[in-house]
């Protein structure tokens, strides 16, 4: 009974947003299911469970070949997810009554299966299932169960349910692997800590508080050290004898997708960085850049060579065996400086120190930033600690002030994380000359309404009345409701029809009281992106 | 013998049986009324007559109050047969709720069934579905979408206390529809061997009078107004769907909101409730009940009234049945995929 077991599992952890709750239930999850069903769980909600995801047509043949089309079309219209109307709709075949399969079993099915047996192989599971458990179970074969669940929160859960501290799973957490019969066993008290040996330690990442300016008023220059916040990823590197790893913030394993990075790791030390793209001449590029290279699992040459990265060093945690984690950050930083000019690691340079004499002066720093690869600033005391998690008053990030523009609603679509009224993702544009004398609308991003109940309600209904065409569970609106959206930053796209997107774009509200035709043109955000601007850390040491 | 749709017609103010000049769920004050059951979207006030079983009748002077339930009411037991101008007309079971009955018409050897609303799956408040040959069988389709099997109710219920049995601190709001809902989860929670005290908003206390002065026992049952903070930790409150959002419930202990209707079947449904345990329970025909039922009629003809009409018409086609929509007056033609509305959505 163990995959409708995880589907029951996976349905409640799709709606319940607290922390705790999801903990809690994990934690059941630990304590109710025998091995290996509770370790391959596990697996399979972190995404580490080792076979290949089937190739999308898999789902249209299960569907055409027991559905009727017509019928699967309206029904696709209206849930707008493909598997999950699939698993909604599937008909049961009569005298079916197979017992469903075992989590195990699925996975062990999925990972042998050739291509051609699987069509058959998941028609036969998901008769035997229920809808919740055939939901499960297309999320197996698809490769996403879009759970939720990051790597960090199963260790939380691990170490709510055992009573162990967290940081002690951390240490543990990769030397083992699914469906982790040692780990269970030594957190049930009934089996030694399984010893990662010589084997890299992902160590929790200290993070920053953000700046509010009550904060700023109490801040003594003299205390502090400044850098820019690069707007890469958040990396932890960490290499030695047993090995090379690159980490996500969240102790996610990315080391596959960067391999350049983990050939440059010729070093015995564990350091806290920003992964960046890069632009000819080796200038750090922003996020956007980088988007190419964060969704996959690996990077072949093309690649490699069209999109290079490198890592800016912010800290050293280790170097060789030894622990700095306690030194003053003055100390790792004289550490992290000395470091880089023996080891000269390729690939690797260190994140400048910006030097101040007043807050204004920091301030004014920060407004004049122009490098797109700049997020805003980075505070931190200079007789800091390097420890887990975000202790306030001991690092501060002060991003940029966000800009907004005034943007028209054009595309509505359903889903989307924390879709609160159905249409999760809005597309809007703005204005540009359509060659022909007139004007157009081009789409600059899209973005989940937020605002209050009552305002999502209105927006919802506003969609549903004036919807023009539909494409699946997309509708193209009227153009005619003004949003106005802050964003981060403004970026160049090739992929984009407007040539730039806005970078972590939110709707603010919606402008009834201002006409389509006023709201903003491509023009004022063309000239925001800046186009290869000089580097804003020219003001740095 | 006469085609149904001679003698039977839409109206402005509903369905219209012409020889017997009779109304059926009508949408506005009629002279004569037959109603399927006491929900206020087919139990209008202010008729003249109203002709529905003894059930229906007491529910709807308990919800309009004595003088707007219909100034003569004849119950009508089911199966009893009464003639009016030459029809004959009787009453079925139809298992939405208590005293729920589908309308049987025939007039010169042509039959029609009116469903009203109906269930297949078995309720412990109401009797069960009957179904009755006939020439047109005018079907509800709220759930007219191969996407919405309803799965067992004890099932639903289980995992309602399963989820208790987790988070033993926290209250347990499931919002439900007043009349019918409501007291199917109590008596569905009894027989799971919830013996503690249920929780009630107000507005859902007389409707759990009435059923247990019509004899279907629902245990103890106290207004949730009247609890004490402690008492509402791991307790159960039935509420009106949305009532979390309202003052009383800043007395709840941490709760889990749920709800209870066969639109959490569907994911954004919930989502957009702001759910955080949806739970599949509906007193409505799921996609296969009304396909099974549809053939058990043996109608040949089938009108589709309030619901989706184009997969149950196109899957009834393939069958050899012609199904034709009959868009219910007076209650606005919304979008066929729009959302259901406060009401709709919990009474589903």
């Amino acid at each position: 009974m163990s995959l409708p077991a995880f589907a029951a599992l996976l349905e409640r952890l799709a709606f319940t947003p607290g922390r705790d709750g999801r903990i809690a239930l994990l934690g059941r999850w630990f304590a109710e299911q025998p091995d290996p069903e509770r370790g391959l769980g596990l697996a399979a909600l972190t995404g580490a469970l080792p076979f290949a995801p089937a190739r999308p047509a898999l789902l249209h043949e299960l569907a055409a070949a027991r559905l009727d089309p017509v019928l699967l079309a309206l029904c696709r219209d209206y849930v707008g997810d493909l598997a999950e109307t699939v698993a909604l709709a599937w008909p049961r075949r009569a005298g079916g009554d197979a017992p469903p399969p075992a989590l195990s079993a699925v996975a062990e099915g999925l990972a042998r299966t050739p291509g051609a047996e699987l069509p058959a192989l998941v028609a036969g599971w998901l008769d035997a299932l229920d809808a919740e458990g055939r939901l499960a179970l297309l999320g197996l074969v698809a490769g996403g169960l879009r759970a939720g669940v990051s790597g960090r929160l199963a260790r939380l859960a691990l170490a709510a349910w055992s009573g162990r501290p967290v940081e002690a799973i951390e240490e543990v957490w990769h030397g083992v692997a699914p469906p982790y019969r040692p780990l269970f066993r030594w957190l049930e008290g009934g089996g030694e800590r399984p010893d990662p040996g010589e084997a890299p330690v992902f160590r929790p990442l200290m993070l920053a508080h953000p700046l509010a300016e009550g904060d700023l008023a109490a801040l003594r220059p003299e205390e502090w050290r400044a850098e820019w916040k690069w707007d890469g990823l958040r990396v932890q590197l960490c290499a030695g004898p047993g090995g090379r790893r690159i980490w996500r913030r969240d102790g996610e394993d990315i080391s596959a997708a960067f391999p350049e990075i983990v050939a440059a790791m010729d070093f015995h030390a564990t350091l806290d960085g920003e992964l960046l793209a890069l632009r000819d001449g080796g200038e750090a590029a922003p996020f956007a850049d980088l988007q190419r290279r964060l969704n996959r699992r690996t990077a072949g040459p093309k690649l490699r060579r069209d999109c290079p990265v490198g890592v800016r060093l912010y800290d050293l945690l280790f170097d060789g065996a030894q622990d700095l984690r306690a030194l003053p950050f003055d100390a790792r930083r004289a550490r992290l400086e000395a470091w880089i000019a023996r080891v000269r690691p390729a690939r690797m340079d260190l994140s400048p120190q910006i030097a101040f004499a007043s807050v204004a002066q920091l301030a004014a720093l920060r407004a004049g930033a122009r490098d797109p690869a700049i997020e805003g600033l980075m505070l931190k005391r200079a007789d800091s600690p390097y420890v887990a998690g975000r202790v306030k008053g001991l690092w501060w990030k002060w991003k940029r002030a966000p800009r907004a523009v005034d943007a028209v609603l054009m595309y509505a679509g359903r889903g989307g994380a924390g879709a609160p009224g159905g249409f999760g993702d809005c597309t809007f544009g703005l204005w540009r000359p359509d060659g022909r004398g007139g004007e157009e609308l081009v789409p600059v991003g899209k973005a989940h309404p937020g605002g209050t109940d009552e305002e999502r309600l209105w927006l919802e209904r506003w969609i549903r009345a004036h919807t023009v065409a539909r494409f699946g569970p997309v509708r193209e609106v009227e153009k005619a409701l003004v949003l106005e959206v802050a964003f981060d930053a403004v970026q160049r796209s090739a992929r984009h029809k407007a040539g730039v997107v806005l970078r972590a774009p939110r709707i603010l509200r919606v402008r009834r009281d201002k006409p389509a035709e006023e709201a903003d043109r491509l023009e004022a955000l063309l000239a925001l992106a800046g186009d290869g601007a000089a580097p804003a850390g020219t003001a740095a040491d | 013998m006469p085609h149904p749709e001679t003698w039977l017609r839409v109206t402005p103010a509903g369905l219209w049986c012409e020889p017997g000049d009779f109304f059926v769920d009508p949408t506005r004050a009629v002279a004569r009324a037959v109603i399927t059951h006491a929900h206020a979207d087919h139990a209008r006030p202010g008729h003249e007559a109203v002709l529905a079983t003894a059930e229906t009748l007491a529910l709807m002077r308990a919800r309009l109050g004595e003088g707007r339930a219909g100034r003569r009411q004849q119950p009508l037991r089911p199966g009893e047969v009464v003639v009016q101008n030459g029809v004959r007309l009787w009453l079925r079971p139809a298992g939405h709720v208590l005293g729920s009955a589908q309308v049987c018409l025939e007039w010169r050897g042509s039959r029609v069934v009116v469903s009203g609303d109906y269930k297949r799956a078995p309720d412990p408040t109401c009797a069960p579905f009957e179904a009755e040959r006939c020439d047109v069988f005018v079907t509800e389709a709220t759930f007219g979408l191969p996407v919405f099997r309803h799965p067992e109710p004890e099932r639903e219920i289980a995992r309602l206390l399963a989820s208790v049995a987790l988070f033993p601190e926290r209250t347990h709001l499931v919002g439900c529809y007043a009349l019918g809902k409501c007291q199917r989860l109590i008596a569905l929670l009894r027989r799971a061997g919830w013996q503690a005290p249920i929780w009630l908003h107000e507005t859902l206390l007389a409707a759990c009078r009435t059923y247990e002065a019509l004899g279907v026992p629902l245990g103890d049952l106290r207004p949730v107004t009247a609890a004490r903070r402690a008492a509402l930790r791991g307790a159960i409150v039935l509420a009106p769907p949305g009532a979390a959002a309202e003052r009383w419930a800043e007395r709840l202990s941490d709760p889990v909101i749920a709800l209870a209707s066969g639109w959490m079947r569907v994911r954004h449904h919930a989502r957009a409730r702001g759910v955080e345990l949806p739970l599949v329970v509906s007193d409505h025909a799921d996609w296969d009940e009304l396909n099974a039922t549809i053939d058990e009629t043996g109608a040949p003809e089938v009108w589709i009234m309030h619901g989706r009409d184009d997969a149950l018409a196109h899957a009834l086609g393939r069958r050899g049945i012609r199904g034709r929509a009959l868009h219910r007056v007076g209650r606005g033609a919304g979008e066929a995929d729009a959302a259901p509305g406060p009401a709709e959505d919990a009474a589903a």
